[in-house]
């Protein structure tokens, strides 16, 4: 073409600046400090390299603690948030009216601060002087005795974490499943139907495959979502989550560099990694899974 | 199995609000002997394809009944029918072999009605061989080609022996060549199995080559029903005479004076006993025969041989188009660098239509 | 076969069922919809609640007779509400439109332009859609602060600029525009800027608007980034703004306002959304992430 020029590269080179400032060099850099030991912040050097940074945090408990959190929420919340939001989204194709309504007020959680909704999840859990909490109150209804979400047992604080979780992260689960669910021809259903298959059949048989590719998807960044949950648990818990018990291994990576503990890039570099080498090794593994079981 | 349609009538809302209803189907009253293929034939969006939807159940009729034999059952779901049916783009399902979606509906069957899986896969078997795939039941349906696809969708419906096979379109899908040769398969399978068949076209070639009977359909209404040589040769309107036939008919503003049929200026047939009229008159392309002394005066556009068929592209002032096409094959050697050319033409292939409602006028003509 | 059918009776049931079935699903809907809902309808009734009202249901009331704007005039006043706001909106702003102007000339750059390494550089490009924010936040924060950035709107801004996933959104939609319309524009002698403004962006217009959209919801919801290059008050975004009032021991003593503030924070985009619903929607169907 006559106007192949290095034109192209002016119109790149914002872009590129703010992508190389702040994300190929960090990428890099984040290396380069998890291996380098007894880094200084304040006066920028390091008397080493080696593995230290790595054997500090997988020794450190509060490291072991934010890892069985994590995994634990994660355990817990996609399946449970995958299997509600397909629930979900087949009530919302398969009736005749309101789908808009109910779509539009589904979603609503998307665009809310999570900061800011999970308060009110705390109140609404929370057990304190003046009052049980509502949930208290309701499950009082049932004759059971009042538990206190945030600041008591572990389980029920990690349940209110999961509850939370799958509360923000429905929406886009429902909103994708809703559009894969309407891209499939009707002729399907309508051959499956003249053919006298039930309801149930139809689903597994039609639906399900179907829809495999978009299932898959979804499993593979809530795997990816879940692993770096952060601000739902310090919105219920408050910003000293190791405290709480409650840390997960991004709240790890961010205390290691701020607040009261912080000061320590190389060990939040040593922690990011090893998040990321989990989350890698988790995707490659439901890659693979889906390779066999997706359809098409 | 018989297929009644009584005052079958089918209203859509409007989508536009405070606007009447769309009525996609009109009073359609039919009876469909059993054992027959019948082709059910009109322009798009006459509303065929709602009949089909209506006789297979995944619609449901606003008024009138459907009777299968003596059952009624005009509320019946689809799934109680017992009809079996091809859809346009055949709905094979993608993830299945072509095995497993032959077998897709013996699965569904319940109680006493079901089968081992030995019986399925040789029923299966069975509905692949009468479509000629039994040789290709491993393969998924995107390894398939379209004509290939078609079959199985038919030993699909076919497996489960339905009363009745219904089919959209199952032609538009396909090449021009491999249409030829599916509807002769067609043809065949209805002949082996004998099952009542009604195929939806708004092919009307293909609908008068393979048919037993063929129902024309306008705006929701039934034109005309009957075997289709004869609604060619004797159509109650002109929407009929002119839908079917390739090439179309002739249509000239014509009249009627004195016992004699005019066409513009010419006189070209007599009317005996006939009242005074204006009317349409349509003329088969095969109905003239080039003649030096015939009565009908036109200018001569173009003389087209294409293999064995001779056609002559003709002017008159008096013609509804823009252009008329004759076909006669003696016209091969007619002199195609002339201005003029004159037909005589054959009475058996002129129809009159009144000018008012477009009916047709019964008359004889020499 | 058909004259064993009880044709009545199959009629009968499958009514029946359809109905059982519409029913059931429109009340599991309906629940659910309670669940998303009640948080929000909790929140409102509660910042309208007197602080003594409050403090002395022990079961909580789900409706008051009594509503109150005092809470939302405190939590302006006493908290430093406005300012979180104030700054939020003034990041939110500054951030979307430069990364509207990055991430328009970019695209533009790709789908349109012919330059040397082209190739190369979009295989780039994309490869960065995959590095995780958690990675390269750490270096980030450290490059802030030893530029003396932090607690400072350039901090807070130049991280959050550029998005690999929008210019990619874009690029595809400036792609679809028929090649014949730039020559048509050569042959006029437009410059490539001109075409770029004057047809290439209005013609992608609701591309861009919803971009514009998911950016501000990013931004005005952002947390992680501004809490770290962040430690003074008088620059928090109305995330950490929320948190402090909370762990500040305010939040605990007086929920109502507590809520008063997180009704005024939520109250901006759902307002968005309510007005945008259907381009929110499409645009992260479209494959948008979350944060």
């Amino acid at each position: 073409m006559e106007n192949r020029s290095w034109k192209g590269w002016l119109y790149l080179l914002p872009a590129f600046l703010f992508l190389g400032v702040f994300m190929v060099y960090p990428l890099i850099d984040v290396f380069i400090y998890s291996f380098e030991e007894g880094y200084n912040s304040a006066s920028q050097t390091a008397y080493g390299v080696g593995l230290y940074n790595y054997e500090y945090v997988l020794r450190d408990p509060y490291f072991l603690q934010a890892v069985k959190n994590t995994f634990i929420l994660v355990a817990i919340t996609v399946p449970l948030s995958t299997l509600l939001a397909l629930g979900i989204s087949l009530g919302i194709s398969s009736i005749p009216k309101l789908k808009e309504l109910f779509q539009t007020i589904f979603f609503l959680p998307y665009v809310t601060n999570t900061l800011a909704v999970g308060l009110v999840f705390m109140y609404l859990f929370d057990l304190t002087d003046v009052t049980p909490g509502l949930i208290n109150v309701i499950l009082g209804l049932f004759g059971m005795t009042p538990i206190d979400f945030i600041d008591g047992p572990y389980w029920a604080r990690m349940l209110v974490l999961c509850l939370y979780t799958v509360w923000i992260v429905l929406p886009f689960k429902i909103l994708v499943f809703t559009s894969a669910l309407a891209s499939v021809d009707e002729t399907y259903y309508k051959a499956a139907r003249v053919d006298g298959t039930t309801p149930g059949r139809i689903f597994r048989k039609v639906t399900l495959p179907m829809i495999s590719p978009t299932m898959f998807y979804l499993v593979i960044t809530g795997f990816i979502g879940a692993f770096k949950a952060y601000s739902d648990a310090v919105a219920l818990f408050g910003e000293n989550l190791n405290v709480a018990e409650m840390n997960t291994i991004v709240g790890y990576v961010y205390d290691m560099l701020y607040g009261e503990g912080g000061g320590y890039p190389s060990f939040a570099s040593a922690a990011a990694i090893i998040l990321f080498v989990i989350v890698l090794t988790i995707t490659c593994i439901n890659l693979l899974v889906s390779k066999k079981h997706v359809h098409y | 199995m018989k297929i009644t349609l009584d005052h079958l009538t089918k209203r859509f809302p409007n989508r536009a609000k405070n606007k009447p209803d769309v009525i996609a189907v009109n009073d359609f009253v039919v009876e469909i002997p059993d054992g027959k293929l019948v082709g059910l034939l009109g322009p798009s969006g006459c509303g065929k394809s709602t009949v089909l939807n209506l006789i297979c159940g995944l619609l449901k009729a606003s008024d009138g009944r459907i009777f299968f034999d003596e059952d009624d059952v005009t509320n019946i779901p689809a799934e109680y029918r017992g009809v079996g049916i091809v859809f346009q783009n055949y709905a094979l399902y993608p993830h299945l072999t072509v095995e497993k979606n032959i077998m897709f509906p013996l699965e569904n069957f319940k109680g006493k009605d079901k089968l081992t899986r030995e019986e399925m896969k040789k029923r299966a078997l069975e509905a692949a061989k009468l479509v000629q795939i039994d040789q290709l039941m491993d393969r998924k349906p995107a390894e398939l080609s379209g004509g290939q696809q078609q079959r199985v969708a038919i030993a699909r419906a076919l497996v489960k022996q339905p009363r009745v096979l219904l089919m959209d379109e199952p032609l538009s899908n396909l090449d021009a060549r491999l249409r030829l040769q599916t509807r002769e398969e067609i043809r065949r399978i209805q002949r082996e199995t004998r099952i009542t068949t009604i195929f939806v076209t708004h092919d009307q070639e293909e609908a008068m080559s393979i048919s037993d009977l063929i129902v024309v359909m306008k705006d929701g209404v039934l034109q005309q029903i009957g075997k289709p040589q004869q609604v060619y040769d004797d159509p109650v309107n002109l929407f009929v005479a002119k839908f079917l036939g390739t090439p179309p008919v002739n249509v000239f503003h014509g009249c009627i004076r004195a016992g004699k049929l005019y066409v513009g200026e010419d006189a070209i047939l007599l009317a005996p006993g006939m009242a005074d009229q204006e009317v349409w008159c349509a003329i088969r392309p095969e109905g003239f025969t080039v003649d030096a002394a015939g009565p009908l005066r036109c200018g001569l556009s173009a003389v087209e041989i294409m293999g064995r068929d001779v056609s002559v592209v003709a002017t008159h002032p008096a013609l509804d188009s823009v252009q008329l096409r004759a076909i006669d094959p003696d016209a091969r050697r007619m002199d195609d660098e002339a201005d003029a050319v004159r037909f005589a033409i054959d009475p058996e292939k002129v129809l009159l239509f009144s000018k008012a409602d477009e009916t047709r006028i019964r008359c004889e003509l020499k | 076969m058909s004259n064993v059918m009880d044709f009545d009776r199959i009629e009968k049931r499958a009514k029946r069922t359809a109905l059982l079935r519409n029913i059931v699903i429109y009340g599991l809907l309906g629940l659910w919809a309670v669940i998303v809902l009640f948080p929000f309808y909790w929140m409102l009734l509660t910042s309208v609640k007197t602080q003594g009202a409050y403090a002395s249901e022990i079961v909580p009331q789900l409706f008051t007779l009594s509503p109150t704007a005092e809470n939302y005039l405190n939590v302006f006043t006493e908290a430093d509400l406005g300012r979180y706001f104030f700054n939020t909106i003034v990041f939110t702003v500054l951030t979307t439109v430069a990364m509207l102007a990055v991430t328009v000339l970019a695209a533009f750059a790709f789908a349109r332009l012919d330059f040397p390494g082209k190739n190369a550089a979009f295989v780039l490009f994309l490869a960065l859609m995959m590095i995780p924010g958690e990675l390269v936040i750490i270096t980030n924060f450290v490059t802030m602060k030893t530029a003396g950035l932090d607690n400072t709107f350039l901090g807070l801004i130049l991280p959050s600029v550029s998005s690999v996933f929008y210019i990619y959104l874009l690029k595809e939609n400036f792609a679809q525009i028929p090649d014949e319309l730039y020559y048509a524009a050569k042959v006029d002698a437009t410059s490539d800027l001109k075409y770029l403004g004057k047809v290439m962006v209005p013609i992608c217009r609701p591309t861009i608007v919803t971009i514009l959209i998911l950016k501000v919801i990013e931004c005005w919801n952002s947390y992680v980034w501004p809490r770290l290059i962040t430690d003074d008050p008088k620059m928090f975004l109305v995330s950490g703004g929320i948190q402090n009032i909370r762990e500040s021991g305010y939040g605990r003593d007086n929920i109502p306002a507590m809520m008063a503030a997180v009704v005024a924070v939520s109250v901006p985009l759902i307002l968005l959304f309510l007005i945008f619903h259907k381009k929110i929607m499409a645009g992260v169907a479209r494959g948008g992430v979350k944060g």
